[in-house]
């Protein structure tokens, strides 16, 4: 048993402690949005905060994140209001950055990282801050663009003015018995 | 194609008669059909002129998604036609993920060949505009006034003389009556109020929270699946090797571990969850045959391709004027040959899909680009019939291509079927690198003549490679889908061939044989070797290499002729307005032949999927190595539908095409590849992306495709710069500069 917090959640995991973080937040947890996509830290796709600190969750086993704080992309904002996301959420809503969108919770978590140590990162700042974040999609001149935005979100304390009805949204899952 | 094999492709109107017969009147919903060919439709009283729109009476828009979302965007592109028509804003209709369906069928339900827009441009349109007509009918026979009088727009029809309105959903049933009009009048495109400007995408909230679902989070996001676990294959490590004993005792013991068993493709792994499966899996012994490709590398098969293109003429796929006699009557003769790899499609969500066979039935979830392939190959797997399957898409990770074909599919329905369970098969990134349905390499040898006038009079294109369609239809779509013929399936899919050689597999010419330059004496041949490595549509297939092979050497033509290489373009173009069109912008925006200090450019325009687009890359070469800090990219996809994300997709295809250009190799090595994970088959970063431009030529045509046809231009216009700057001429992709 390994207890952690995360997202501000005090959890009791039952899996053994080489289990992966990925996993346990995956397969433990049902937390989708931090994602699998290379299980060697190659990738950024399961980038999480532990302590505030970006880390690749897929290469960090479960025993050296007990007792620690984890957020993952599920905690960084909060609500179904765009208002109260994270600023670099917000930017990447405004910026229509993802495509696949596979790898953008892996981005996000690395930009807010970086912006919390950083406020006006450059774009030098920025490619290295996230060069080990691949996107397939190719979105990298938008997440920069965004990235640069969020800062200027955060320093101003605004909002991005949207106009997404959360009424709408795409259907859940189908498929599913009754 | 028969009739039979895949049920009868619909129109409109057949489509309401077959809804009314096989729903008697009361419809079921999508998410819960009770069987997997019933109409998707939203319920009783619904307004549905056609299969991808209800209007239901508590005022909900509902649209089938019946394109499959890899990032390209139809999610918020295709649902913008319907709605332009119905005079309703996009953001508020709801997309369901559509179910295999015949009118979804044309003839089969797949996406890809940057086909989706240009495919449903006058369907989707017609299907928004049926509605808008019928809501109106409606109105006028209930309030007894002309329906030329009564206004249907943003939700609400309405009759300003008597002002009388009402919801489209309080009219959706009797508007459901009215006869379906055959040609509904289509707005003009000067009244397009959504169609031609940037409708935010609808899945970009989803795809910054983490809340939206793909293939591997099935079970875990959103609704729960009881029961579901997870397994991994172990798989062959040559191509074609036969699993000939496997021991599973010591995986069994390990802890979550539910079962050990064999498979089609090798050895199932079953636990409570992918880590505990990957941990067992460590612990299975097995024992493979040698298999056909031992001992094969990827050395060898191009030792074989210039072996082949030294003793043999291929089959002619185009033959102008006499270039044999060109080549005896010139001053200059030009000779290169141009390599290829093989690539990996890398997507980073690795393959995955969840099933549960059971009692006669069988759900497929799964991030796909072909439904309907997941539905035939389930059902030859799980013995049961195709309407017995149901295939719920989810989105996808990235496709490319990768999603077309079935494999992973039919590997999760195996598993599920002998596992007795609902099963979620997911692969591990060495999985998905060695078990790909790869980029073909292929070996090019071309030849282009100058004669004593000093005018290019003949041009040469020898290319081996393995042909595409003839690898993939025996393995999954023949044998199931007998009423495919690699000619149609060439066509549905979008190859360009069309009249150059329709009915064969254009796919490794395409972009070859279709040279677009005025040149009096063309010969393109085409030999076929298949060494057995599977292979499959790589983003932009034959012309993401042959756009490389063509417009590089072009530009050595070019420089051998002692022209400018946009200016050798435009004049040997001047009977291709489109062309001329995007080189031109594009050389205008670029700022053509003053390319910032230490910087060279390169340019290469390409025609594929029914565009055209033109770019120019600006480089700069230190130390032996190639940055690319700017790409300007003009285009011509006739009318752009969303510019926001037409802009993203070449962005996209361009960040794809340096990958290839600058970093990616799959080798063969011992029949199996030797790359496993992104160390050793590196994508682009985000600090050796360029900045991109994108330009469009305003034009009023009917959209074509944009999802793929950015990506050919960008390795030879980055070769065609790196000339520019170095002097060496890059012949072999991926690009290795000798230092200088």
């Amino acid at each position: 048993m390994v207890e952690l917090e995360i997202n501000g959640v005090e959890r009791r995991i039952d899996m053994p402690p080489d289990t992966p973080l990925l996993w346990a937040i995956r397969d433990g947890l049902h937390l989708a949005g931090t994602k699998f996509g290379c299980g060697m830290g190659l990738c950024g796709a399961c980038t999480v905060h532990l302590d505030g600190q970006p880390i690749r969750s897929c290469i960090t086993p479960l025993s050296t994140a007990a007792g620690h704080r984890i957020t993952t992309i599920e905690g960084l904002g909060h609500g179904s209001d765009i208002a109260t996301l994270h600023p670099a959420q917000q930017a990447w809503i405004e910026g229509s950055v993802a495509q696949c969108g596979y790898c953008q919770s892996g981005q996000i978590m690395s930009a807010a990282a970086l912006l919390d140590s950083n406020p006006d990162p450059s774009d030098d700042d920025i490619d290295r801050a996230l060069s080990g974040n691949l996107c397939r999609c190719g979105t990298y001149p938008r997440i920069r663009a965004a990235v640069r935005r969020a800062a200027e979100l955060k320093r101003r304390g605004e909002r991005v003015v949207q106009t997404w009805d959360p009424n709408v949204a795409v259907a859940p899952l189908g498929g599913l018995p009754a | 194609m028969s009739s039979s094999a895949q049920g009868p492709v619909l129109d409109r109107r057949s489509f309401l008669k077959t809804s009314a017969v096989a729903g008697g009147g009361l419809v079921l919903g999508v998410h819960l059909t009770g069987c997997a060919s019933s109409p998707p439709i939203a319920g009783e009283g619904s307004l549905s002129p056609d299969a991808w729109l209800q209007i239901t009476p508590d005022d909900r828009v509902i649209f089938q998604l019946d394109k499959t979302e890899m990032g390209q965007g139809v999610i918020t592109s295709l649902p913008t036609l319907v709605g332009e028509e119905l005079e309703l804003d996009p953001s508020r209709i709801h997309i369901h993920l559509a179910p295999v369906h015949s009118r979804f069928q044309d003839p089969i339900q797949v996406t890809g060949g940057s086909t989706s827009i240009a495919s449903r441009w006058i369907p989707v349109r017609e299907t928004g505009a049926a509605a808008r007509e019928m809501l109106r009918s409606a109105a006028a026979e209930q309030w007894s006034v002309p329906g030329s009088e009564i206004e249907v727009r943003d939700g609400i029809v309405s009759h300003g003389g008597s002002g009388r309105s009402a919801r489209y959903g309080e009219l959706a049933e009797a508007a459901s009556r009215q006869p379906v009009p055959s040609n509904p009048p289509l707005k003009a495109a000067a009244d397009f109020r959504w169609i031609g400007h940037s409708v935010p995408r609808t899945d970009r909230v989803s795809k910054s929270t983490g809340t939206a679902v793909f293939g591997m989070d099935v079970g875990l996001n959103g609704a729960a699946l009881p029961g579901l676990v997870t397994a991994v294959v172990i798989r062959s490590p040559r191509f074609g090797a036969v699993l000939e004993s496997f021991d599973g005792h010591a995986a069994r013991e390990q802890p979550g571990v539910i079962g050990v068993f064999q498979i089609s493709s090798g050895v199932a792994v079953l636990a409570e969850g992918y880590w505990p499966a990957r941990k067992a899996a460590e612990q299975v012994t097995t024992r493979w045959s040698e298999g056909p490709l031992a001992g094969v590398d990827s050395d060898a098969i191009e030792a074989e391709q210039r072996r082949l293109l030294d003793e043999n003429s291929g089959r002619s796929v185009r033959n102008d004027g006499n270039f044999a006699q060109a080549a005896e009557a010139a001053r200059t003769v030009i000779e290169a040959e141009y390599v290829v790899p093989h690539l990996a499609h890398a997507t980073m969500e690795p393959m995955n899909c969840t099933a549960w066979v059971r009692n006669g039935e069988c759900d497929v979830w799964v991030p796909t680009q072909g439904p309907d392939i997941v539905q035939a190959v389930a059902a030859e797997t799980a013995k049961l019939s195709r309407k017995q399957v149901r295939v719920h898409s989810t989105l996808m990770g990235g496709g490319f291509g990768r999603r077309g074909i079935p494999d992973y599919a039919a590997e999760a329905v195996e598993v599920s079927r002998l596992a007795g369970r609902p099963v979620k098969v997911v692969w591990s990134r060495e999985d998905d690198m060695r078990h790909d349905f790869y980029r073909p390499a292929t070996c090019n040898r071309l030849r282009a003549t100058i004669d004593t006038e000093g005018e290019v009079s003949g041009w040469e294109h020898r290319l081996v490679g393995p042909s595409i369609i003839s690898n993939l239809v025996p393995d999954f779509l023949g044998a199931l889908l007998p009423g495919w013929v690699p000619g149609r399936l060439t066509n549905v899919l979008g190859r360009a061939g069309g009249a150059v050689i329709r009915g064969r597999d254009s796919s490794s010419v395409e972009g070859a044989a279709d040279l677009p330059y005025a040149i009096a004496n063309v010969r393109v041949e085409s030999l076929v070797h298949d060494p057995g490595v599977p292979i499959g549509f790589w983003r932009a297939v034959g012309h993401s290499q042959n756009a490389f092979v063509v417009e590089s050497f072009v530009d050595e033509v070019a420089h051998a002729a002692g022209e400018d290489p946009l200016a050798f373009r435009e004049q040997r173009l001047a009977d291709h307005p489109r062309h001329l069109a995007t080189l031109r912008l594009a050389a205008e925006k670029a700022d053509w032949g003053s390319p910032a200090p230490g910087r060279s450019q390169g340019v290469a325009v390409h025609e594929s999927f029914g565009s055209v687009v033109t770019e120019i890359a600006e480089v700069s070469v230190t130390n032996g190595r190639i940055r690319v800090h700017r790409v300007v990219c003009a285009l011509d996809c006739g009318l752009v539908v969303n510019p926001d994300i037409v802009r993203a997709q070449m962005e996209g295809g361009i960040i794809f095409g340096l990958t290839a250009a600058l970093k990616s190799r799959v080798t063969l090595e011992n029949g199996g590849i030797k790359q496993s994970n992104f160390h050793d088959y590196e994508l682009l970063r985000m600090d050796e992306s360029p900045a991109i431009e994108v330009y469009f030529v305003e034009r009023d045509a009917p959209p074509s495709g944009v999802g793929e046809p950015g990506t050919p231009p960008i390795a030879p216009a980055v070769a065609n710069a790196v000339f520019a700057a170095t002097g060496q001429r890059l012949r072999r992709m991926p690009f290795i500069l000798e230092h200088t």
